[in-house]
């Protein structure tokens, strides 16, 4: 019996053997295959890719069949090997404003040049359960049309001609990357933003849904929301100029939020910003709520809610670092629990004596009256 | 798709170089917490990534490792990592406290005294021994810069003041070199003056919290306690049912449904050492083993 609380190696050895056989399930149903996975749960393998920092289908889909659909393991499995890669350097910015645009819309007006592209969308589905998808069958192709222009100027970009919204200026210096220098506070922009991009969609979800709560309310309009392929461009110091890498896609949201101005500054709209892997509107426009809270301290307002304390989102975003804390708490602490065993019943111990020697007392005054 | 192609103890060679500069710079300002860019590794956060990486920037190919968890060798965490490490440094790997040069460790400091040529490295989950009192690192960091310890001297007065004790049995904050205070990671307090003038190298890893921090060999380490309330030592009133060691800190097992209890070394291989020293014959428990 005492064997058994000390773990062992065949112990072990037999839980991932039994963990390899449950992976794969019912023999007699098809093994799932990468492509499979990386075509027909697109969208796992987008969060996995955006929350391990990686951009790799093939490794994502591969992550997530390994973690038999668990997304955030597969997470873990994606960050445990951007690890072992060499880093070559820095990418040139990259333009949004040059996208490949797939869908494209704004909540802030009801028509802008570009025109709203609906794109592949779950918005406007009905969702009930669709049981022909569970019989299988033949899909027909999707009819398309040409695109009529390459570039599509961001909403944000016409409201900045008429001053009404804030200037953004490219940042000064190298920028941050908390990957390979930990996090200080307070943390600069880009390395929040970076924090954000990473960080848990289900904890940038709820911050950004308590700031519509009045948690630190900001009044937020989708200006605009767009996801297609960018290319990436390498400057390469040998060549002497910037070469394409290839093309990634991305989902950009940019929210307008109100701010009433101060004594210094007129009322003009400001800006937050989310930027993920994939097609991911849900992650990109929480990143952009919270990422507009986050900027209270910049813009002098008041911060009063958790979704505005960069400390307390920027240090729980990170769902890698939480699951693995919280579920640290299965390894053996026998040791510490002991101590606290052996205090408590010290403790207990004078409890009960103080608790005696006063009914004594009581007794012998009883006696004595 | 091609296999990936580890290097020498999982991290790459500038990442080692990082990890080195940061142990440097903490054996240089002992018990200060030296912020470093830690990476994510294959084992989740919390179960030992700062200690492994710390182990791993240290490790050479001649040197020998022990690990352990609660102070057993035979502890899953213990086994994962001890095999993680043969697996992708091929370094010889053993039980025995005085056949290490690096132990790493989770929890304990071995019952055998350590020497000039050995490291310990702990895992740490909070490195910082302030941080109950006060959650904000920008507070604490302020903090330790200035020695401003008197929050920790009042939480410290107010469990005397309500328990009669200071009420922290592991974890027990100490000071190191008569100047930072600092988390001993959660050994119980048993094992604090181990810490003192300790001949070995001890490392301290936080993976999650990005920090690394160290007491060089003979480093002064107090634990943080009143001159009418001197520290004590936790004492067992019991002694190893399998050794009889008096000395050592014992791990409580309930045998039974009836919740009858024994009492064992909770550091394996100084009880095995023990049992083997007895000539096997004078164990209070013969049938008892310790594992595979």
């Amino acid at each position: 019996m005492y064997v058994a609380v000390k773990g062992g190696e065949r112990a072990i050895e037999n839980a991932h053997a039994l963990l390899a056989d449950l992976r794969r399930g019912d023999r007699s149903v098809p093994e799932l295959t990468l492509d499979q996975i990386e075509q027909q749960l697109a969208l796992g393998v987008d969060r996995v890719m955006a929350e391990g920092s990686l951009y790799d289908r093939e490794l994502a889909a591969l992550a997530i069949k390994q973690a038999r659909g668990d997304l955030i393991e597969a997470v873990f499995l994606l960050r445990a090997y951007r690890t072992t890669l060499p880093r070559f350097g820095v990418s040139e910015p990259m333009d949004t404003g040059a996208m490949a645009i797939r869908r494209r819309i704004s909540a802030a007006f009801k028509d802008l040049p570009g025109g709203q592209v609906l794109g592949p969308t779950f918005d406007y589905t009905h969702r009930l359960l669709d049981h022909d998808l569970a019989q299988g069958g033949e899909v027909p192709e999707a009819p398309t049309a040409p695109g009529e222009i390459a570039s599509f100027r961001s909403v944000a970009e016409l409201l900045a001609n008429g001053g009404l919204i804030e200037e953004e200026a490219p940042g000064e210096g190298e920028v941050g990357d908390l990957t390979r220098e930990p996090l200080s506070f307070p943390a600069n922009r880009d390395l929040r933003l970076q924090n954000l991009a990473r960080g848990d969609e289900g904890f940038l979800l709820a911050l950004a849904y308590s700031t519509q709560r009045g948690y630190g309310r900001n009044h937020p309009f989708a200006g605009e929301i767009r996801y297609g392929e960018v290319e990436v461009e390498f400057f390469a110091e040998e060549v002497g100029f910037a070469i394409p890498l290839g093309a990634v896609a991305l989902t950009e949201c940019q929210s307008i939020n109100q701010f009433t101005g101060s004594a210094t500054q007129a009322p003009r709209f400001t800006r937050g910003y989310g930027l993920t892997f994939g097609q991911s509107e849900r992650k990109a426009m929480a990143m952009a709520l919270v990422d507009r809270a986050l900027r209270a301290r910049e813009l002098g307002e008041e911060t009063v809610a958790p979704a505005q304390d960069e400390e307390f989102v920027l240090s729980h975003s990170d769902n890698v670092q939480a699951t693995g804390f919280v579920e640290h708490l299965k390894l053996p602490h026998y040791v510490d629990f002991q101590s606290e065993l052996g205090l408590l019943r010290k403790l207990r111990a004078e409890f009960f004596a103080r608790d005696a020697a006063d009914q004594d007392e009581a007794a012998m005054q009883d006696a004595a009256e | 798709m091609t296999a990936p192609v580890y290097n020498f103890a999982y991290l790459d060679e500038q990442t080692k170089r990082m990890i080195r500069r940061a142990i440097l710079k903490a054996i240089a300002i002992p018990g200060y917490q030296v912020p470093f860019a830690s990476r994510e590794m294959p084992m989740p956060y919390g179960w030992g990534t700062g200690g492994v990486q710390v182990t791993a920037s240290i490790l050479g190919p001649d040197d020998v490792l022990k690990v352990i968890d609660q102070g057993s060798d035979d502890t899953t965490n213990a086994v994962s990592i001890r095999k993680f490490f043969s697996k992708t440094a091929s370094v010889r790997t053993t039980t025995a406290t005085n056949e290490a040069t690096v132990i790493q460790t989770r929890h304990r400091i071995p019952e055998t005294p350590l020497t000039e040529h050995q490291v310990l490295v702990y895992q740490v989950p909070i490195p910082e021994p302030l941080r109950f009192l006060e959650p904000r690192e920008t507070e604490t960091r302020r903090m330790h810069a200035l020695s401003e310890y008197g929050l920790m001297h009042v939480k410290l007065y107010e469990d005397i003041a309500r328990h009669g004790h200071i009420a922290t049995t592991y974890a027990y904050p100490v000071k190191v070199a008569e100047r930072y205070v600092m988390d001993p990671s959660p050994i119980p307090k048993f094992d604090n003056p181990k810490l003192s003038d300790c001949p070995a190298l001890q490392l301290f890893g936080a993976g999650r919290e990005k920090r690394i921090y160290a007491i060089p060999p003979y480093t002064k380490v107090v634990s943080l306690d009143f001159e009418d309330h001197p520290f004590e030592p936790y004492r067992h009133d019991a002694q190893c049912e399998l050794c009889g060691a008096t000395d050592s800190y014992l791990d409580e097992v309930i045998t039974d449904d009836a919740g009858n209890r024994m009492f064992v070394c909770s550091d394996t291989d100084y009880c095995d050492k023990r049992r083997a020293a007895m000539d096997g014959g004078q164990q209070a428990t013969a049938t008892m083993g310790h594992g595979p």
